[in-house]
């Protein structure tokens, strides 16, 4: 018995990017496996998002007043692109406490040692992480239908709203990604990841009408990427509350959010994949 | 013309600590060099500048004939690592984790497939192949780690403390492993604590200490430097000690060293086993019973010991380590002792490990 086989030769790559792109679905696809393998993850992903739907609109519903009614029905259409918004963005956790499990299990080394692709083991955890948000936001949409949430306008704008939620959530997760390989365990990044969102997803158009808020604090929340997102997903489901407020995020919402998105993408793709590069568990 | 690992001048700096201070060595192609060190010396700050994962602030590292420094990537393809931690993915089963490997070592999907069962087969983990890697015992997934890191049989490998926290009877498979991969004309560098194992499995050893080679050769080389054997007693009463310390002196070449709490008395002699058995005899003919007695060569503890004038473990008690009688570290509780390590001072970590 030999441990040693003949047969096995690394092939040569082809182009860089064609690499780069089957690294990254190799790791994706493990990503994935283990998400399955770990259901109760998927489950509490979905249980925070739905207990936010129940508790606003119930708790919150009676008493918001949006675009000068307070009709608890209103409030909830009102209410679901910002927890749409926000679920998406709370995947940064995830994908943080992911990596920052592989880079304290010795994984990350095993990968850097391996003759793959530089940014595919956080591509494709990004891919995985999307995945995940895409069946959260499914799971959501169907709740949010049941508790009375409708849209008014065509399919083409329903779905270019939830691309841009998938946009979103997807540049989040590479904020996820650098928090990961930054701290030193992966209690930390779950922590890490979540905090700052709470402030950026509160201040910001998601609950309220920032027209009430003090006029500091209002040009925060026009100005805040979360909310361009919140605000394009509003115009585009033809939900009642969309901003009249003349900065230009909350006057081209759909433009800002991919704005938004794509910065958030390259800078954060680019500092996380130096950091990796340099990883040292 | 440099060997298949070949390093010069290595040295890498965390913050104010010097893990590496100049590190050379020359492993010739299917041999293996023991690096040997306590926690702390620089073994596996050695072994990451030699893989790509960590960037040496000065000197040359030359790996299967490639420069490091130049082409790290394609030195990645040439080699196989198994690091300290048995670095698998616990909720991939192990037929999962060596495909996902394979593929990402360039292979083609149907190749990484076909590769991970015999690996599996040769690793005897084909029982296990289809169970998450979570359920396997700590052998286990030593074993499925060092799989992964054979995927495209490297010429060389490396190996930083292969079975540290492996019980006895898997230490034992391991190095059998280890041992068919060299006879397979692999060139492997391996790095522990375990002077044991560098003993047994290593043609050359280099001692490491403070981030320096403090001595380098065969075994046996490093032995015949510590000098001869002795006899070692333990008497069964207390009262005994010093009739048996004058009963030593007779046939000894030095002074006896005595430890009065474990009644083990100590002698420099030269005359092997003939001498042993007079020394019992005229231990039985005084009447001193006797609870054990052996004729010692010098180990590689010694050797240690000799080198650098403090036992391989000096810090076994900052990381909670257990010391048995022969001063070696007790295993038994390293995955937590890596945890807590990790909580420490980042550069502080990297040097110590």
């Amino acid at each position: 018995m030999s441990v040693v086989s003949d047969t096995v030769r690394v092939a040569q790559p082809g182009s860089a990017i064609g690499q780069s792109v089957r690294d990254s679905l190799v790791v994706a696809q493990r990503n994935l496996i283990r998400m399955s393998r770990i259901p109760e993850m998927v489950i509490f992903g979905l249980i925070q998002p739905i207990m936010f739907v129940v508790l606003f609109s119930y708790v919150f519903g009676g008493s918001m007043t949006i675009a000068g009614s307070n009709n608890p029905d209103r409030y909830r259409e009102f209410l679901m692109a910002g927890i749409f918004a926000q679920t998406v963005t709370f995947a940064t956790a995830g994908a943080g406490a992911g990596i920052a499990d592989d880079m304290h299990k010795g994984l990350i080394d095993r990968f850097r040692s391996l003759p793959m692709a530089r940014g595919a083991v956080l591509t494709g955890r990004t891919l995985a992480d999307l995945v995940q948000t895409a069946l959260t936001l499914l799971v959501l949409a169907v709740v949010a239908l049941l508790v009375g949430w409708r849209t008014h306008t065509s399919v083409g704008e329903v779905l270019g709203a939830f691309g841009l939620l998938l946009l979103a959530g997807y540049a989040f997760t590479w904020i996820g990604a650098l928090i990961g390989l930054s701290v030193r365990t992966p209690e930390a990044a779950t922590s890490g990841g979540l905090i700052w969102l709470f402030p950026v997803t509160f201040v910001s158009n998601a609950f309220v009408d920032t027209g009430q808020m003090t006029p500091w604090l209002r040009h925060v929340a026009d100005w805040n990427p979360f909310s361009a997102t919140v605000q394009a997903c509003r115009e585009l489901f033809g939900n009642p509350g969309v901003s009249q407020s003349d900065a230009w995020p909350m006057q081209h919402p759909v433009w800002a959010s991919l704005i938004y998105s794509i910065a958030i993408i390259v800078i954060f793709r680019t500092l996380a994949v130096r950091k990796y590069r340099s990883a040292t568990a | 013309m440099p060997g298949a690992i070949y390093a010069e001048g290595l040295v890498k700096t965390f913050g104010d600590v010097r893990a590496l201070d100049g590190v050379d060595f020359d492993v010739p192609e299917g041999t293996v060099l023991g690096l040997l060190g306590p926690n702390g010396a620089g073994k596996t700050t050695a072994v990451r500048c030699l893989t790509t994962l960590l960037r040496p602030d000065r000197g040359k590292a030359i790996v299967a004939g490639i420069d490091v420094l130049k082409n790290p990537n394609e030195v990645r393809r040439s080699i196989g690592l198994s690091g300290q931690f048995a670095a698998v993915d616990e909720y991939l089963t192990g037929r999962e984790n060596l495909q996902m490997v394979g593929r990402l070592y360039q292979m083609k999907a149907k190749d990484a497939k076909v590769r991970a069962g015999e690996l599996l087969e040769q690793f005897n983990l084909a029982d296990a192949a289809d169970r998450p890697a979570k359920t396997y015992s700590g052998g286990m997934r030593r074993r499925l780690d060092l799989a992964a890191a054979l995927v495209v049989s490297p010429p060389v490998m490396f190996m930083d403390e292969p079975t540290t926290g492996l019980d006895p009877r898997n230490r034992q498979q391991l190095w059998e492993v280890i041992k068919r991969l060299v006879s397979g004309g692999t060139t492997l560098l391996l790095t522990t604590q375990y002077l044991e194992e560098a003993d047994h499995l290593a043609h050359d050893i280099c001692v490491v200490d403070h981030g320096r080679v403090i001595a380098r050769g065969t075994s046996d080389q490093l032995k015949a430097r510590t000098g001869g054997e002795r006899v070692e007693v333990v008497v069964h009463e207390r009262e005994h000690i010093a009739t048996a310390s004058e009963v030593l002196r007779g046939f000894g070449k030095g002074e006896t060293t005595v430890e009065e709490h474990t009644r083990k008395l100590t002698m420099p002699v030269t005359g092997g086993a003939k001498l042993l058995a007079e020394v019992i005899r005229e231990l039985d003919t005084r009447g001193i019973e006797i609870d054990d007695i052996g004729l010692r060569r010098p180990t590689l503890d010694d050797v240690f010991i000799s080198l650098t004038g403090h036992l391989a473990e000096t810090e076994a008690e900052e990381n909670g380590g257990v010391q048995d009688a022969k001063g070696r570290k007790t295993k038994a509780k390293q995955e937590p002792v890596q945890d807590k390590d990790k909580d420490k001072d980042k550069a502080k970590k990297e040097a110590a490990s």
